[in-house]
């Protein structure tokens, strides 16, 4: 019998925000131990929560973003458990009335694009952070309260390597719109992955077993691709599967049993009263919705059709946002926006990563790249004087023309004064010259390098060439 | 209502308290009072009241995203039986 995979995924995410969820305590990775911490996110006695109005705003947004709709009601549930990095002894989370639902991320997958349903994403608060000793645990709380946003997926994704790449896609989403910094090294992202198998043609679903806190995309992929087979060969062997929830062991590469449904959680959720629902309003709705931006993949699609750039480029620019939409200004009426592409990741790149700038900093028009271009296309001048047209633009923002009229960088491409050049060349080298009439072809890019530097670099590479082999062949 | 000696140990399970027979006989009836106090509440016609989860009239209250002073470190740590290494000491977890 064959088998499928059914797979959902429940990412938690902070948000980026100044403060903490209820309090005003810096929301700050790194912080010496202890110190972001209040009353209200230490949970003691007696303290009353007030949400930040900007983990609202971006909580809308990322709903926006994730193609889900924003209800016009939201509450506040308290989610009751026992934990040291828990201190109030709940979490508040949002239970039956989440702040967005029902939305879907359309991602590169293969060959194609494929899309997964979301079934909400909604606001709650990160626990402390706790360190484990030989015979005790400390607790950190400064990282308790933070706003975390849990975007949990419809059971869509059908493989390992598709959960990969709907999370880095929904990753790219939640950077370009500014709503976290998805940094994983800071803990900023974690992942709890939903995983069944069954028969193919079988409509229900399997028994779920969920891994729980994993904190790598690499990481889903291969405890996702390593639970698929365990479950199979379960079922191969005539096993039965119970619902459990499992750990990866990532330097074992295996799952191990957490523990099964019979002691399984009571949350005792019930709504929160000291939190007051949020009811979004039309002009608040509309106020979000004013910063909704084009998707990465819309933005890499885009970039492909209307500059013609390789997909590898458009990636490139939508990895980078900034250079992007540097990119576009510059390419904008381009007859050549490839070879404009090229400046601005080479060149312009190599240069901003040189100085330490951005391209904020950067002191030429953008359109004069696109400038710069025509100039070598229209063979006003060869693409190595070019180079060095670029370095003085980059360090003067004088524009391409200007330099090159300025330095009299213009490019020789009057056949009489070229001729000069190679006569003389092909006098000063006998040698290279009586090779290449002997068949040696590679003779000749010598002889071209002599006339270039005769010239200072402002010949005409072509007309070099053909007359060269003019000359020597008569 | 369910069977009061299980609802009493579920309780007493989830609250990480352990009770004597004693005490399980008295907070048990007492459990049992208040219960069939609540369900009072059942004799209610509350048909076609919308269920709600405040009876605060209140909605929206925010704040803006400005930091402020947090507690000093040496304040934040005060009322913990133990310390170390700037951090709250607890029992090992292990799950």
């Amino acid at each position: 019998m064959e088998y499928e995979a059914v797979i959902g995924l429940e990412t938690h995410v902070q948000l980026r925000t100044r403060t903490k969820m209820w309090c005003g305590c810096a929301n700050e990775y790194g912080a010496e131990a202890n110190t972001n911490v209040c009353p209200v996110c230490l949970g003691l006695p007696g303290v009353l929560p007030v949400p930040n109005a900007e983990a609202l705003r971006k909580t809308a947004l990322t709903g926006m973003l994730l193609n889900c709709d924003v209800p016009s009601y939201a509450k506040w549930d308290r989610k009751n458990y026992f934990y040291p990095d828990n201190p109030k002894n709940y979490q508040l989370t949002q239970l039956d009335f989440p702040s967005t639902i029902e939305g879907f991320v359309d991602f590169e997958f293969g060959e194609g694009t494929e899309r997964v349903r979301i079934n909400r994403a909604h606001l709650e608060e990160d626990v402390g952070k706790s360190t484990h000793f030989a015979d005790h645990s400390g607790v950190d709380f400064n990282r308790a309260g933070v706003p975390l946003l849990e975007i949990v997926t419809e059971p869509d994704l059908t493989g390992a390597d598709m959960a990969y790449e709907y999370l880095n896609a929904l990753k790219a989403i939640l950077e370009y719109g500014g709503v976290s910094d998805c940094d994983m090294e800071k803990g900023q992202v974690r992942c709890d992955v939903n995983i069944s198998v069954r028969p193919i043609g079988q409509t229900e679903l399997g028994e779920k077993i969920e891994i729980k806190n994993m904190n790598s995309f690499s990481g889903v992929r291969r405890a996702a691709g390593y639970e698929i087979e365990r479950q199979i060969g379960v079922l191969r062997e005539g096993g039965t599967l119970v619902q459990e929830t499992r750990r990866w062991d990532d330097a074992v590469g295996i799952t191990e049993s957490m523990r099964t449904k019979e002691d399984a959680h009571d949350y005792r959720y019930f709504p929160d009263p000291d939190l007051m629902p949020h009811t979004p309003s039309e002009e608040w709705l509309a106020e979000v919705r004013a910063s909704v931006m084009e998707l990465p993949l819309a933005r890499k699609r885009r970039l492909m059709a209307d500059f013609q750039l390789p997909a590898s480029d458009a990636e490139v620019f939508v990895g980078d946002a900034a250079l992007g939409d540097y990119f576009e200004v510059a390419a904008n009426g381009a007859k050549n926006p490839k070879a404009v592409a090229n400046w601005v990741m080479n060149n312009l790149q190599a240069k901003l990563v040189e100085t330490g700038g951005s391209v904020a900093d950067v002191k030429f028009e953008a359109s004069a790249i696109g400038e710069l271009v025509g100039l070598i296309e229209g063979g006003q001048i060869n693409s190595k004087i070019a180079q060095d047209v670029f370095v003085k633009m980059f360090e003067s923002g004088k524009s391409p023309a200007a330099i090159v009229e300025e330095k009299g960088l213009s490019q020789v491409s009057d056949s009489g004064e070229l001729e000069a050049f190679c006569n003389e060349a092909i006098e000063a080298n006998p040698g290279p010259a009586e090779d290449f009439r002997n068949g040696k072809e590679t003779a000749l890019n010598f002889l071209k390098g002599q006339v270039m530097k005769a010239s200072r670099g402002k010949a005409n590479p072509q007309m070099v060439g053909e007359l060269l082999k003019n000359i020597l062949g008569s | 209502m369910g069977n009061m000696r299980e609802d009493l140990q579920h309780a007493v399970k989830l609250a990480r308290i352990e009770l004597t027979a004693e005490e399980e006989a008295r907070l048990g009836s007492q459990l049992g009072d208040i219960l069939k106090y609540v369900d009072k509440l059942n004799e209610l016609d509350v048909e076609g009241v919308e269920p709600t989860a405040h009876a605060v009239p209140l909605t929206n209250v925010l704040r803006e995203d400005e930091p402020r002073e947090s507690i000093s470190h040496e304040a934040a740590m005060r009322n913990a039986p133990k310390t170390a290494n700037g951090l709250f000491i607890v029992p090992k977890i292990v799950e």
